[in-house]
């Protein structure tokens, strides 16, 4: 193929350091963007499963009577957990527990301020039936009795990622876009400083998509060869954003050496796969647009 | 079979379109002149014409309407049995390929041997890379050149360069050849091969168009001429 296209004269015609090193650049930010998304995808995935499905309840006054007169508020509204449908696991955390809690907040020694503890219970929420009965139920049990599921934060998270997807996929579309632009740049050059072959080449009947198909050949193996050096200077950068943001995100193995979700290794090979496609594609259009000038 | 009917053209300026549209019509850009204006002649199958002319007369740009270089304004064009006007573009280059065409100013590629000048009508075809060996070699040694197969045109003469357009235009067994003062560069010796070869392949068939200022050559090789003045078909017969 190389030595057809030699033949022809236009081996040299494209620049071979503009394309792969701008379409290069180009995939190194599509792949941080395409990281981006997975990870916070991960760690929303992470909070609508935890925190989506927690439920906290709060007692005042845990061990005054409650108001049925049989036993203490918090056995009334542990009753009225136990008997809820989509309630499960319910567990009251014992001083100990609430001590823990507190300590951040209000020092040594939470229970010797005297102040009016609430019990807290935790239990699991699967989200089936209505928090607000759940509620109007605890309520009866044992007025001033609060209960939070962690929906809220998990409906946040999930928007926080919404938002980090869309700006993602803009950040796809605009690196596709410039490498689509440096591509014609660097095509329509070629074109020029080959005017006088092309237009001998063309008079002796060559196709359109002989002459195209050259230079998409090499657009081609330019921008997937950027591509790949692109993509995979990127690895490093992600392992070492991976083992910062591991604590936190609590889905890559906190212990060993970094690793990167499997999703993204998939991903990563699409990365020079496109850039090649956007190279062909590119180059058909450019020089077909040009020869257009030619009888 | 090449027939022209009323056949204008005129040259668009380069940037014209843009020109126009920041000046606006009427303007101080007067509109480019016609350099061929109904100009009307057929040239039957295996015919030969000589295409004659004063210098600037217009011979070059019939020849390029000729060889699907420029596209008539108006006027209907027929090649080889086809209305070129209806062509796709897909369809023009195949046409062309049945066109040997010889530049006056050559047009060989620089970065490529005279071998391999000679061979791309053939490669462009997909030919064999055998046949395009037999037959690169044997027209190199009809033009004299086979120890020069792999100069470059710049390391060869005016004359060396002509002949190998020649061999270029030729090697595809064109049904049409079109060749622009073909002689121009070439001394007399050369110019009767050149003729003879012409001639020979008019003989067989090939359907031949000659543009010259050598009259010289017209006497010696009498046959048709197409006279060109100012744009104008003066002659024909
Ligand atoms: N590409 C072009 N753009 C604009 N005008 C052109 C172009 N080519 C030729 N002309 C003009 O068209 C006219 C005819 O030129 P043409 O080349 O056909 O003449 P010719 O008969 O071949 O002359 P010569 O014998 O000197 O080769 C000339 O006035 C020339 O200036
Ligand atoms: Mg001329």
């Amino acid at each position: 193929m190389a030595r057809r296209a030699d033949q022809l004269g236009l081996h040299s015609a494209m620049a071979d350091r503009l394309i792969p090193m701008l379409v290069g650049a180009m995939s190194f930010l599509a792949v941080l963007a395409i990281a981006g998304v997975i990870a916070a995808a991960a760690l929303a995935a992470q909070w609508q499963g935890d925190t989506g499905a927690a439920l906290t309840v709060q007692v005042p006054d845990a061990n005054a009577p409650a108001a049925s007169g049989a036993g203490d508020r918090k056995g009334a509204v542990l009753g009225v957990l136990a008997a809820t449908p989509g309630v499960t696991g319910p567990k009251a955390l014992s001083d100990a527990e609430l001590d823990r809690l507190l300590k951040p907040w209000l020092g040594e020694d939470a229970q010797n301020l005297a102040l009016p503890v609430p019990a807290v219970i935790t239990a699991s929420w699967s989200g089936a039936g209505s928090i607000a009965s759940l509620r109007a139920a605890l309520d009866e049990a044992a007025p001033g009795t609060l209960a939070e599921t962690g929906a809220r934060w998990a409906a946040r998270v999930a928007a926080l990622t919404a938002s980090l997807k869309t700006s993602a996929a803009a950040i796809l579309v605009i690196v596709a876009l410039v490498a689509s632009a440096v591509i014609a740049i660097a095509t329509h050059a070629g074109l020029a400083q080959r005017r006088e072959t092309i237009a001998i080449i063309h008079g002796l009947g060559a196709l359109d998509s002989d002459i195209a198909g050259r230079f998409a050949l090499r657009a081609t193996l330019l921008a997937g060869f950027g591509a790949i050096i692109g993509a995979g200077l990127a690895v490093p950068v992600l392992l070492w954003l991976a083992r910062l943001a591991a604590p936190f995100a609590g889905v890559l193995p906190q212990t060993g050496a970094p690793s990167l979700p499997p999703l993204l290794w998939a991903v990563l090979p699409a990365i020079p796969i496109a850039a090649a496609l956007i190279g062909w594609v590119t180059t058909q259009f450019t020089v077909r647009g040009w020869l257009r000038g030619l009888a | 079979m090449v027939r022209f009917e009323d056949v204008w053209l005129k040259y668009r300026r380069a940037g014209e379109a843009s020109l126009v549209r920041l000046t606006g019509a009427g303007s101080a850009n007067a509109a480019p002149p016609d350099v061929v204006s109904g100009v009307s002649f057929e040239i039957p199958d295996g015919g030969f014409r000589w295409l004659i002319g004063a210098s600037g007369a217009g011979k070059t740009s019939v020849l390029k309407l000729i060889y699907l270089a420029e596209r008539p304004i108006r006027g209907d064009i027929d090649i080889l049995g086809t209305r070129v006007g209806k062509l796709d573009r897909r369809e023009l280059a195949l046409l062309r390929r049945r066109i040997g065409v010889v530049y006056q100013d050559f047009r060989l590629l620089p970065h490529l041997s005279a071998y391999d000048n000679v061979a791309l009508p053939m490669r462009l075809a997909r030919r064999p890379e055998a046949q395009i060996k037999a037959d690169v070699t044997e027209l190199l040694r009809w033009v004299g050149l086979s120890e020069k197969h792999q100069s470059r045109p710049y390391e060869l003469s005016g004359g060396e360069q002509q002949r190998i357009a020649i061999a270029r235009a030729v090697i595809g067994r064109p049904k049409l050849l079109v060749a622009d003062e073909p002689t121009g560069n070439l001394d007399d010796e050369q110019a009767e091969r050149l003729m003879l070869l012409i001639t020979a392949l008019n003989r067989l068939g090939t359907t031949v168009v000659v543009a010259t200022h050598n009259l010289g050559l017209v006497a010696r090789y009498p046959a048709p001429h197409l006279e060109i003045a100012g744009g104008r078909l003066v002659a024909d017969g």
